[in-house]
């Protein structure tokens, strides 16, 4: 992890996802979404999970759900780390280390 | 013989005015309406309506209080009634639809009493069976005469249909008619008539008729809304039922209107004709009554402006009143002879269930309409609706609030496939037969679940904030105050 990065948008049904260095390897987790009543903690595990299939720590996510389905927010969030990383994807597999 | 000689012909010609009132506030007055009754307004104007925020304004500055509003629905334009509970005016709610702040503020539980949704048909039969008793009905109205003969087909704001109203102006002990338009004696033929009224206020404006519609009338470009229409207009083809002289109902919103337009075209090629289109009409429906597709029109509430134009100029376009389209215990409701509704759901669950009145977090935020009435007496019920909304599923394991019982619901047509009810066989058999894609409806649920995840529980309080009432006056369902 080098930079901040973001990736997605903010329309109905998608997911913005803005990604950012800090000190130690803790993972820390902003969440809004417009279904938070009913999938808040659903979204914090799959960001969770996503950010240790990758083997990501030390990050703040800020994560705004306008209600996207989980493939979207986990996409979204694989985009912001590569960015923030400056790699590239190998696509094909489910798993991305970076 | 002799004491009819002492009676003196002594005709006031002023009296034959005096059915006009110069303010609301001499109406009310005029009425007698107390502390503790019940007061009824109609939607006709639906998001355009301005009586009923008006009315409450002078209610509540005479100070009167403890008041039940029976209004046949509710809109988002009334929001306004939140401060009259906040203030003592009204106590009781009987509607068929709450949304918005207002249905945000009762599932937070800002009434003591819970409110009563009603369906259209049931309404009516509430009405007849004594239990909802109006004494002041406050009917606005775009246009009538000095005795209180009253249209929606004229004057400047257009409504079309008066046919909630119209069963309202029958049961309600006192009526008082606003309008806009005063035309000279006798308006005629007229929706609600000069022996059903009281008193007449002349206002500035009783509603904006372009917020009838509310968006619910455009063409759909979605492609999933055009995919469930299609899908729908090829269930109809095969269910059996299309022949010449079948009758039809459609709802608003995207789908139900494209279905109207592919049905359209499949019943334009196989030269069928139907016999009559019922419920609320939109311009869609009067579209084919012109195009020669359709005989008649039976019409509680016209949708969009066109409609209402329709109305008042085709005399195949006929206006029924609420107890004459849907009320189970009328002696002849329009349902019992329908054959398709078209039906939209909020949610649907694995025993067919339909919920049309609260949202996926568990806001009041919907309506019950005909929808109950319908789906029970139409031969072929159809719900159609995507198995999800955004993160939202549409198929559940079991419904938030019951509105339509599962058993009266013949076929769930979604984008993922389409459900029959394990009663229809046949049905089941000759859709299958046309190619359709036939899902078992827990299959669609569990790819629901799939789709979005199972979404958390809503936790709720055990005040009961509303009462779903099914169209013969029971409780079948109770919907109570949201957890903080």
């Amino acid at each position: 992890m080098i930079n901040s990065a973001h990736a997605g948008t903010l329309e109905s049904s998608d997911v913005y996802i803005q990604i950012n260095p800090i000190e130690g390897d803790k993972v820390e987790i902003d969440l809004s979404s417009s279904v938070a009543e009913l999938y808040d903690d659903m979204i914090e595990e799959l960001i969770r999970d996503t950010l240790k299939e990758m083997n990501i720590s030390g990050v703040h996510i800020n994560v705004q759900d306008k209600g996207a389905l989980d493939f979207v927010i986990k996409a979204r969030l694989q985009t912001a780390v590569f960015r923030a990383c400056e790699t590239k994807p190998t696509w094909g597999g489910t798993q991305n280390e970076v | 013989m002799n004491k009819y000689k002492k009676i003196d012909k002594n005709i006031v010609i002023e009296d034959r005015d005096s059915k006009i009132c110069e303010s609301i506030e001499e109406s009310i007055k005029l009425s007698g309406l107390k502390d503790g009754m019940t007061i009824s307004f109609h939607h006709a104007f639906r998001g355009g309506d301005k009586v009923l925020n008006s009315v409450m304004k002078v209610i509540a500055s005479m100070g009167i209080k403890d008041l039940c509003i029976a209004s046949s629905s509710l809109a988002s334009v009334h929001d306004e009634i939140i401060e009259h509970i906040k203030s003592g005016v009204v106590t009781q709610i009987y509607t068929s639809g709450l949304r918005s702040k207002l249905g945000e503020a009762i599932s937070n539980g800002i009434m003591d009493k819970p409110v009563q949704v009603h369906s259209h048909g049931g309404r009516v039969h509430l009405l007849q069976s004594g239990e909802l008793n109006i004494d002041v009905a406050f009917l606005g109205v775009p246009c009538t005469d000095k005795f209180g003969n009253a249209t929606g087909s004229q004057g400047r704001s257009k409504c079309g249909s008066l046919g909630y109203a119209m069963s309202d102006a029958h049961y309600a002990k006192y009526v008082i008619m606003l309008s806009e338009t005063l035309v000279p004696f006798p308006n005629a033929p007229a929706s609600i008539s000069q022996d059903e009224v009281d008193s007449i206020v002349m206002v500035d404006e009783v509603g904006d008729p372009s917020k009838i519609g509310e968006g619910a009338t455009r063409m759909t470009t979605n492609p999933k809304e055009l995919l469930l229409a299609r899908r729908t207009a090829r269930v109809i083809e095969n269910s059996g039922l299309f022949k010449n002289g079948y009758s039809l109902q459609t709802g608003t919103g995207g789908s139900s209107l494209a279905t109207t337009i592919f049905l359209a075209e499949k019943m334009k090629k196989k030269n069928i004709k139907a016999s009559f289109g019922l419920g609320g009409i939109t311009g869609s429906m009067v579209d084919m009554l012109k195009n020669n597709l359709i005989e008649k029109l039976m019409d509680v509430q016209s949708f969009d402006e066109n409609a209402a134009k329709s109305l008042g100029e085709n005399p195949n376009h006929i206006e029924i009143s609420a107890n004459e389209y849907a009320n189970p215990s009328s002696k002849g409701a329009t349902i019992k002879q329908l054959d398709v509704v078209i039906l939209s759901a909020l949610e649907i669950d694995v025993d067919f269930n339909v919920n049309v009145i609260t949202g996926s977090k568990g806001l009041l935020r919907g309506a019950s309409g005909g929808h109950c009435d319908t789906a029970a007496e139409a031969k072929l019920s159809i719900i159609v609706a995507p198995i999800n909304r955004g993160r939202i599923p549409t198929i559940r394991s079991k419904v938030n609030t019951i509105v339509t019982p599962g058993d009266s619901i013949d076929v769930v047509v979604t984008d993922q496939g389409i459900a029959v009810h394990p009663r229809n066989v046949e049905l089941k058999k000759s859709l299958k037969r046309a190619g359709l894609t036939i899902v078992d409806i827990k299959e669609l649920h569990k790819r629901a679940m799939r789709l979005c995840g199972k979404p958390k529980r809503i936790e709720h309080t055990d005040k009961v904030v509303a009462q779903i009432r099914y169209r013969d006056g029971s409780v079948i369902d109770e919907v109570y105050q949201l957890a903080k």
